[in-house]
């Protein structure tokens, strides 16, 4: 066993574990957290997903003293008490059935758009790839993908426009 | 012991509204709907049924309407129902039901489901029932409710019903607005005391008559899913997320090949690992368990065991599984459907054709490998699950284990999908055997490999099929047989067919002699013979190829033949698939046309969403280029639902990759509760077929199942995903705007006729016609190459 320290959702935790213990295992377990889950113990569903340093990482397999980044996960997406807007959007598209992927899903699809704001739709199927689900949710995931992405676009408009406004 | 633990939001918000004044206590205390103790009216809801933990946990009364309805003090209301929701909006639609009979707003209300103490045994989920059978009595509660309120408050207001009007939980006098009463002040926190009648929960029922059609408001809306922001926000407390102080982590280990008899188990190969508690065994079924979860996989892995394989094959390789399927003897035959003088039509046939179908085994293979938890504090036992039959667990717990069925109650939560026989059932029966053999709370969950080698199975399938045709294309004669390895089909939490009863050498007295379906033909065939054959694989029990409900048990499978048959004979008749079917279900004169006409409402409203529906046969002309396109229909009925569905494909010539572009589905399911809700569930049907059709298959040797993982056992991923889904909500029935239409079921009628809408746009494109699932690239070429040469 040996003290560990974690930076997760912007707190920092210390635990005293096995450091070959996976991090999935001490996020959920001595942490308490609920949004990473076990799936496979493989890092081939994704269910265990979280982000660390901007990257989707996934949990199940990688010993917790090997982290030294700041891990986010589910629980930390949201900001001052507003969803995510991926968050927003899996609720306006109404994405999951069970829900039990669904963690993965939006980790990854956050680590997909901080990297390429605005995928094509090839581009979100091939960065969505690794995660999994069994409830076969995948064409909602798109739908609500395209959503944020759209809307950030829309966004970007209306900063424009305001800004023309602004300046006459 | 068990005051930390954490119970389902909708408990939790349900109970925090409770008012603690000696009324609601009395309520609460005799009216078995809720097992609370007394004076801790200021402790927090879950605090306060935790406490009451200590049982026992007598079966709520479905004959009190209390059982089923609370009024609180604020004017909402919580509505308890023995239903289960996996994540298709089953719980939302009850609330939309139960608030139109009731004249509440859908804001007002909220639902506990699902767990045995606190909620009328509805025996959970299974058989898309839910809103078909189960969700009528919820609607005549509802309206019972409303009736007596309605009493009360003409006795409050001094005016007769008939001059009474409710709107979101206020009385008001049609004659005098002024005069109004809330449904709180008549009985809020305080009990209906109303006896209902019936002779079992389905038939559950008061005096008050539900509303017409017309008269509903909440229903047909398409509301939000009220479990989906906990479920993206990361609040919702999942029955994996449950933790209670003492608990200990279990794993199981699995025989290495089946049958295998365990000789012996060196436990110091694990007592070195820390936290290491025990390693318990009964026959064959082995368990480690440690003080935390990654030490108990650890142990799971390292324990040495030495077992004795059996002197026998216990099944085939699955690459000669089907070739096993026709030269066995057949465990039961079913006495052939005749309709016509078969035999006669087929030697008058101008043509004949033939074709052989297989299906392989599939597996429910959770995202989410089976997990439980259980709790033996208190001489009781309190099981966590997301089982979705949570009440047939508690009474095959209380079997297996030999305790009163009154001291063990299941928790129902979500969890993973759970369509149809999963593992959610063995491993209940897991936790609890360990909690009771430890004393300590003990959570177990399958690995990766146990999901997917050791859940239960979708019945593999062989099918031969003989069709004529007349001089005029018309269908003259078909002759269905089917051979199913189904023997010993497993049942739900049955204490001694879970996989833990096996291992421990348990067998059943009688056992399930299983089926082999016929097709439900709604079509006009006169003459016709359907016939079904069980067959048994020679190890019949501790086999991880146990067959048990998936998804629509033998639906995807049995149309896959049928359908896929129906579009061969019109592409030999030289006919458009679409006419073909339609002429043939215009030909049916069964049931006074209800289901003729829905059926063809249906398949015409799928032609007419497809949009330019070209008539001609099928296959299509080939065009120059690697990518061949082509589209498929299939329709089928499953119990009163119609579905007709149309897949365009992209087949690629040169690797044998098959992308489904898109899919249009028309479908009746009668009056739709939540067109959003349905949508989505009819949607992801569709696609979990699609991954039956495309991917799932499990394979084995002649001694283990070697699917064991995503990489094994590949499944459907976004990449797969269609780029356009339409779906059609159809209304066919021949009186479309009776007060009485019906609400049917829809969690897996488009689930059945995918694999053979796939098959039949494969041939559409490319001439070629799979008739072995799944259609994985490699199977493809294959078939291609054939083709050529």
């Amino acid at each position: 066993m040996s003290v560990i320290s974690l930076s997760v959702n912007g707190a920092v935790h210390e635990v005293d574990i096995d450091p070959a213990t996976p991090l999935l295992y001490v996020l959920r377990n001595d942490l308490g957290l609920r949004g990473p889950r076990f799936g496979c113990g493989l890092g081939q569903c994704g269910a265990c997903t979280v982000i660390i340093d901007g990257a989707a990482v996934r949990s199940c397999q990688l010993p917790t003293a090997a982290v030294s980044g700041n891990i986010t996960t589910l629980e930390g997406l949201a900001q001052n008490g507003n969803l995510h807007p991926l968050q927003q959007a899996w609720i306006d598209e109404q994405v999951p059935q069970c829900g039990y992927c669904q963690n993965g899903q939006l980790m990854t699809a956050k680590a997909l758009l901080d990297r390429n704001p605005s995928p094509t739709d090839a581009e979100i199927r091939e960065g969505m790839e690794g995660a999994l689900c069994r409830c076969m949710t995948y064409y909602r995931i798109h739908a609500a993908i395209k959503r944020v992405v759209s809307n950030s676009a829309t966004a970007l408009f209306i900063d424009a426009s305001d800004k023309t406004e602004a300046q006459v | 012991m068990s005051t930390t633990l954490q119970l389902p939001q909708a408990i939790e918000a349900a109970l925090q509204r409770l008012n603690p004044s000696t009324s609601r206590r009395n309520f609460l205390a005799s009216s078995g709907a809720l097992v609370l103790s007394l004076g801790l009216g200021t402790v927090p809801g879950a605090r306060v049924l935790a406490q009451a933990a200590a049982g026992p946990y007598p079966d709520p009364d479905f004959l009190q309407l209390d059982t089923w309805i609370v009024i609180h003090p604020d004017n909402t209301a919580t509505f308890f129902v023995g239903k289960t929701d996996g994540g298709q909006g089953t719980g939302t639609a009850f609330r939309q039901m139960m608030c139109d009979e009731l004249d509440l707003a859908y804001e007002q209300t909220s639902l506990v489901m699902g767990s045995t103490d606190t909620t009328p045994d509805q025996g959970g989920s299974g058989g898309s029932d839910a809103i078909e059978t189960d969700g009528k009595p919820m609607r005549r509660v509802a309206a019972e409710a409303r009736r007596v309120l309605l009493e009360l408050a003409a006795e409050r207001l001094n005016t007769p019903v008939a001059q009474l009007t409710a709107n979101n939980g206020i009385v008001t006098s049609t004659a005098d607005a002024g005069k109004s009463v809330r449904y709180a002040d008549l009985v809020g926190g305080k009990r209906f005391d109303v006896a209902l009648t019936g002779q079992n929960i389905n038939a559950t029922t008061g005096t008050a008559a539900v509303k017409p059609v017309q008269q509903l408001r909440v229903v047909g809306k398409p509301l939000p899913r009220y479990d989906i922001p906990a479920k993206v926000d990361g609040s919702l407390t999942w029955a994996v997320d449950v933790k209670l102080p003492g608990m200990l982590h279990a794993r199981n280990v699995r025989p290495p090949v089946a049958g295998a008899q365990l000789r012996s188990i060196d436990e110091t190969s694990v007592a070195g690992i820390p936290g290491f508690v025990r390693v318990v065994s009964s026959g064959n079924y082995v368990a480690v368990v440690c003080e935390r979860e990654e030490q108990a996989i650890q142990a799971a892995r390292q324990l040495k065991a030495e077992w004795t394989p059996p002197a026998q094959a216990p099944f085939p390789a699955s690459n000669d599984l089907f070739d096993y399927i026709r030269s066995a003897t057949p465990t039961s035959s079913e006495e052939p459907q005749v309709t016509g003088d078969v035999a006669a039509a087929f030697t008058s046939a101008a043509a004949v054709l033939e074709a052989d179908y297989e299906v392989p085994f599939q597996g429910h293979t959770a995202i989410g490998p089976a997990f439980a938890l259980a709790d033996p504090s208190d001489n009781q036992l309190t099981i966590y699950s997301n089982d979705m039959k949570s009440y047939g667990l508690r009474t095959g717990v209380a079997t297996f284990l030999g305790l009163p069925r009154d001291r063990v109650r299941v928790i129902y939560m979500d969890g993973p999908q759970v369509y149809g026989r999963t593992a959610s059932d063995d491993v209940g029966f897991e936790a609890a055997f360990l909690a009771n053999e430890l004393g300590r709370p003990v959570r177990v969950q399958w690995m990766r490999h146990e999901e997917t080698a050791w859940d239960t199975k979708g019945p593999a399938y062989a099918f031969k099929l003989r069709g004529g045709l007349d001089a005029n294309g018309k269908l003259t004669a078909l002759d269905y047989e089917a051979r199913a390895i189904d023997y010993a089909h497993l049942g739900y939490n049955e204490p001694d067919t879970v996989l833990i009863a096996q291992l421990m050498g348990r067998r059943p007295t009688r056992i399930a002699e299983g089926g082999a379906a016929t097709p439900s033909v709604k079509y006009g065939i006169p003459n016709l013979s359907l016939t079904g054959h069980v067959v048994a694989l020679p190890m019949v029990w501790e086999t991880p190829l146990r067959t048990g409900n998936l998804r629509d048990p033998d639906g995807p499978q049995v149309t896959f033949a049928f359908e896929g048959f129906i579009d061969e004979l019109a592409a030999a008749a030289r006919r458009d698939p679409a006419e073909f079917r339609l002429e043939l279900v215009e030909a049916s004169t069964e049931d006074n046309a209800f289901r003729r006409n829905r059926s063809l409402a249906v398949l015409r409203a799928a032609v007419e969403a497809y949009g330019g529906w070209e008539s001609r046969p099928a296959p299509k002309q080939q065009t120059a280029g690697p990518i061949q396109s082509g589209r498929g229909l299939a329709y089928t009925y499953r119990s009163n639902t119609v579905v007709a569905l149309i897949a365009d494909v992209e087949v690629n010539r040169d690797t044998g990759h098959v992308w489904v572009k898109r899919l249009v589905c028309a479908h009746d399911c009668g009056l739709t509760i939540n067109p959003m809700g349905l949508k989505h569930t009819i949607e992801c049907g569709m696609l979990h077929g699609l991954s039956r059709a495309l991917w799932e298959e499990v394979q084995f040797d002649n001694e283990k199942v070697t699917s064991v993982d995503w990489a094994t056992h590949p499944s459907m991923r976004h990449s797969d995903t269609p780029e356009s889904i339409d779906i059609v909500l159809v209304n066919g029935d021949p009186n479309p705007d009776r007060p009485d239409l019906p609400h049917y079921g829809a969690g897996e009628t488009s689930h059945k006729p995918m694999i053979a809408a796939v098959a039949n746009a494969i041939f559409d494109a490319t001439g070629v016609r799979l008739r072995r699932a799944p259609f994985r690239k490699e199977r493809v070429l294959e078939a291609l190459r054939a083709k050529q040469s």
